[in-house]
């Protein structure tokens, strides 16, 4: 069967990659376009190790078709950094030990940017239901939820607003 | 004892990988790729027992794009030896059966034949084309039917070790283990009250989020490469050594950055198929579970059912006390029961003790180390049992533990007397916090309960290196699973005097730094700790000669001490101190390259202790419990970075809210798993859970030079119990089954109190 040509963006950048049909774009990005840093951890969904963006969308990598990013803008975690500058997220979650092992943390980190994109004073409660489909086992989650909610507070103090969505 | 004052021990800096893994540059298992790599597949066994009348690749090596196909026949027959691995022991025959299986399948999942490819499509198609005759043998799941005397039996040689008299026919339990301290029946004589219960817990897995991955090269030479994710590559190379019959010189194995283990990756499944079909093939071979084959075929932890007999008198000594402890070991002998058994009292300084416990095999995937092993299975029906006497008693839970509780100079059933430890400090510590001085609030309750483990030492190696500029590596051979490489670099900034950042941890191969027993057993901060601190002293005395030389003074003349040589007194001479920067940078007059290096076996092995306190509230309409307030305390000896140690309570908390509450393993009459997905095995998510406090309670463990206890594992000993006697005390139901899952919470609701018809 023939391969798809699918033109596309992935952190800013201009993409193109061939694949097949029933590839999901999760395999693309880590098997074809060296971005691992998007984890399989299930392939059902569940873990949320592979989340990104999609058009401004928190989705399962592995749960979207690799054709379905034709002309859609997709972010990951390998565009979250701007050059050698860490997201806030990104330090605080270091600053803060809120991973562990590792495996997670990077499905965490673009769920986290997601809501804060969305909702800059997320209460607890909001922070755990939105990172409800991120499975964590090492953490306990106490030190995450407690990172994104300082980021959010920090994130307010220096003016930042929240992207329209 | 006033406090050691420490520049860097007890500081919270910046993880050294932790840029890396917030980033997604870090590598783990599934990560790495070499080229020209073939992808490996494992065909499993669909039933839960069968004989292997044959089997038949010959369809899938035509295929095109099919590299290798291997079966058992292609791994060497194994000795019944037994050998260590983490905190369990495995039987090398028993091993090569379950990487592959031979004259039968023995559960669900279980491996019989792997394919290479050129594609993850060709290699799936290639699986298919294998034909296996199976003849379906009766199965047995249960651990109570499989000890039955008609029960199928999995092992025809296999006779009961232990058992008075000698076993000499087959049976499914594989070793009987007993111990004793004093004279129960003389101690339930002196009881006034006696509680007598039965409890049960289900097979539950670590869970951790990547699955297991390998990536083998193979040379023509005999020369062998690998990458795993594994809490031990220097296991992973003895088990591939044995099993492969390959010198475990030409075998080279890099730990990649692992994500998650909790004891279930101090075994190997992948890796000696992997480097199989890359000899075969001559090509490299990447081999990853899917989830489902991680729930189907790799380790769990066992459930087990458990009989438990405790005797007081009125005041809340506690006289007597029995348990008897049924384990799951999966397809081969092997559960933690030992551990099990050993972990029941030991946190209570007992006179009369009787421990009974049964190693069972049955249909069921192979258990492996999953958290202090074993013990929080015998910690859910003793904890359990406690609180039923403290209510009997109408005692405070942690004042009834507080009479009981074991300390320096306690001698355990399995016959160590305790050393300096932190029971009743720990205790002490949760009556005097605010979530115990806090009432409960109305339409919660609270429970209570504490866990032991031994915590372990074993072999470590480590290196320091200074570099031409004066900073210095510091080189050991433990993957780093939660954060042990910022405390191995705090530990050896504190032991050099110099700026934490100016150290930087490795993890080493296995051919670029020696032995190391595997990351489990909350050893590493402990062992190889101790392995970082010795090879930094010998890294010290190193610089202590160099000094000596430029000063042209006697060695023993010199002094090490914040980071500088200076002499060691007045007599010595007048010089000026000398900075590890300016010795490093006259190395090359004083003898070349500065190095320190140990190796040692580690013993004295801090135990440790904790006590959790939940509150929680339980829907009686749907036995939805849920946790408002959760405290894990715990004896951590000194806590070198304590928000790692933090994190080791919380995350262990939560392994046993879940294991609590919802995980298990379930199977069907045909002996299938029914849940092997996240979506059915339920793990604890963000939005079940409130924050997880935790009080460190620091009592040193005085055979390390900084005091440090292993923290990994006592976290998960006691929650199951603490929820079980919250939801007794908010319900007036005492749940003896895990997990006190909604269905079952709310049918135990209804039995107790029958709904109205109308409802």
């Amino acid at each position: 069967m023939a391969k798809i040509h699918v033109t596309t963006t992935i952190n800013g950048a201009p993409t193109e990659f061939l694949c097949d049909a029933n590839q999901t774009l999760l395999d693309v990005l880590r098997d074809q376009l060296g971005l691992t840093g998007s984890k399989e951890g299930c392939g059902s969904g569940d873990c949320g190790a592979c989340s990104v963006t999609v058009n401004g969308r928190l989705v399962c990598s592995c749960l979207v078709l690799a054709p379905e990013a034709e002309g859609a803008k997709v972010e990951t975690i390998e565009g979250m950094a701007d050059g050698d500058k860490l997201h806030p997220l990104q330090k605080k979650f270091v600053e803060m030990a809120a991973l562990q092992c590792g495996i997670c943390t990077p499905g965490f980190l673009v769920a986290s940017r997601a809501l804060l994109e969305r909702n800059l004073n997320p209460t607890e409660t909001e922070v755990r239901y939105w990172l409800a489909g991120n499975l964590c086992r090492c953490t306990g989650y106490d030190k995450i939820v407690s990172a994104v909610l300082d980021v959010a507070a920090e994130m307010r103090a220096a003016g930042v607003k929240e992207a329209a969505q | 004892m006033s406090k050691p004052q420490y520049k860097w021990i007890g500081t919270r800096p910046d993880r050294p990988d932790g840029a890396d893994k917030v980033t997604g540059r870090a590598r783990f298992g599934a990560d790495f790729n070499l080229p020209g790599q073939l992808v490996g597949k494992v065909l499993r066994s669909p039933h839960a027992h069968a004989r292997i009348r044959s089997i038949d690749t010959s369809a899938a090596e035509a295929l095109p794009g099919v590299k290798a196909v291997v079966t058992a026949a292609d791994f060497p027959e194994q000795a019944d030896l037994i050998v260590p691995t983490g905190e369990m022991q495995v039987n090398l025959r028993d091993i090569t059966r379950n990487i592959m299986a031979r004259e039968k399948a023995l559960y669900e999942g279980h491996a019989v034949a792997a394919v290479a490819a050129t594609s993850e499509a060709i290699a799936k198609q290639a699986l298919g084309l294998i034909k296996v005759d199976y003849e379906v043998l009766p199965h047995v799941i249960d651990v109570a039917e499989a000890m039955k005397p008609d029960a199928p039996i999995l092992h025809e040689s296999l006779r009961t070790e232990g058992a008075n008299p000698p076993a000499t026919t087959a049976s499914n339990i594989a070793k009987r283990i007993e111990f004793k301290k004093g004279d129960t029946a003389a101690g339930f004589a002196q009881a006034e009250v006696v509680i007598e219960r039965d409890y049960s817990t289900q097979a539950v897995h670590q869970g951790y989020i990547e699955p297991h991955a390998a990536l083998a090269s193979a040379s023509e030479d005999g020369q062998v490469q690998l990458w795993s994710t594994t809490q031990g590559h220097f296991q992973v190379r003895g088990f591939c050594s044995r099993l492969l019959n390959i010198e475990t010189s030409q075998i080279r194995v890099t730990a990649t950055e692992i994500g998650g283990g909790f004891g279930g990756k101090t075994v190997v499944y992948l890796e000696p198929v992997a480097i199989r079909l890359s000899q075969k093939s001559g090509k490299p071979v990447k081999m990853v579970m899917s989830r489902e084959e991680v729930f189907r075929a790799s380790g769990p932890a066992p459930g087990g059912n458990v009989k438990v007999k405790i005797g007081a008198t009125k005041d809340g000594r506690i006289v007597a006390a029995e348990c008897t402890v049924e384990m799951q070991a999966g397809a081969f002998p092997g559960s933690p029961v030992g551990p099990a058994c050993m972990c029941s009292y030991a946190c209570y300084d007992i006179d009369n003790i009787h421990i009974v416990g049964f190693d069972v095999v049955s249909n069921r995937p192979k258990v492996a180390a999953y958290r202090a092993p074993g013990a929080p299975i015998s910690a859910w029906a003793v904890e359990s049992t406690i609180d039923i006497l403290a209510q009997r008693l109408s005692m405070d839970p942690i004042d009834l533990r507080l009479m009981n509780a074991a300390k320096k100079g306690t001698k355990t059933a399995y016959g160590v007397t305790f050393n300096t430890i932190g029971m009743v400090e720990t205790l002490e510590a949760v009556k005097n916090s605010d979530h115990y001085k806090t009432p409960v609030k109305p339409g919660y309750a609270r429970g209570v309960a504490a866990g032991f483990w031994f915590n372990v030492g074993a072999d470590s190696s480590a290196a320091a290196h200074v570099g031409e500029d004066g900073t210095v590596t510091v080189i050991s051979g433990n993957p780093d699973i939660g954060g042990s490489r910022a405390s191995l670099a705090l530990m050896a900034a504190e032991e050099l005097g110099v700026d934490y950042n100016k150290v930087r941890p490795v993890i080493a191969d296995t051919a670029s730094i020696g032995f190391n027993f595997v990351t489990g057993g909350s050893r590493v901060t402990f062992a190889t700790g101790l392995a970082v601190v010795n090879s930094v002293r010998d890294l010290i005395r190193e610089l202590k000669v160099r000094a000596a030389k430029i000063w042209n003074v006697d060695p023993e003349g010199v002094m090490w001490e914040n980071g500088v040589a200076k002499p060691a007194g007045s007599n010595v001479g007048e010089f000026e101190p000398l900075s590890i920067a300016q010795l490093a940078a006259q190395a090359g007059r004083t003898g070349g390259p500065i190095n320190g290096h140990a190796q040692l076996n580690v013993t004295g092995a801090g135990p440790g202790f904790g006590v959790h306190v939940a509150d929680l509230k339980v829907d009686s309409d749907t036995g939805v419990v849920t946790v408002g307030r959760y405290t894990a305390a715990q004896d951590v000896g000194t806590a070198i970075h304590p928000s790692y140690v933090e994190g080791q309570l919380q995350g262990g908390a939560v392994q046993g809210i879940g294991w609590a509450l919802n995980e298990e393993y379930i199977y069907n009459t045909k002996g299938k798993l029914e849940n092997p997905g996240f979506l059915d095995y339920r793990m604890p998510v963000a939005s079940d859970l409130p924050m997880i406090e935790t009080i460190l309670v620091e009592v040193p463990n005085p055979t390390h030079p900084y005091g440090v206890r292993g923290v990994g594992e006592v976290p998960i000993v006691p929650p199951t119990a603490a929820i079980g006697n919250a939801i007794a005390r908010a319900t007036g139901i005492r749940m003896t089954d895990l997990p006190m899952s909604p269905p079952k919470l709310s049918e135990a609701l209804d039995t107790a109190t029958p709904r109205m018809a109308a409802e």
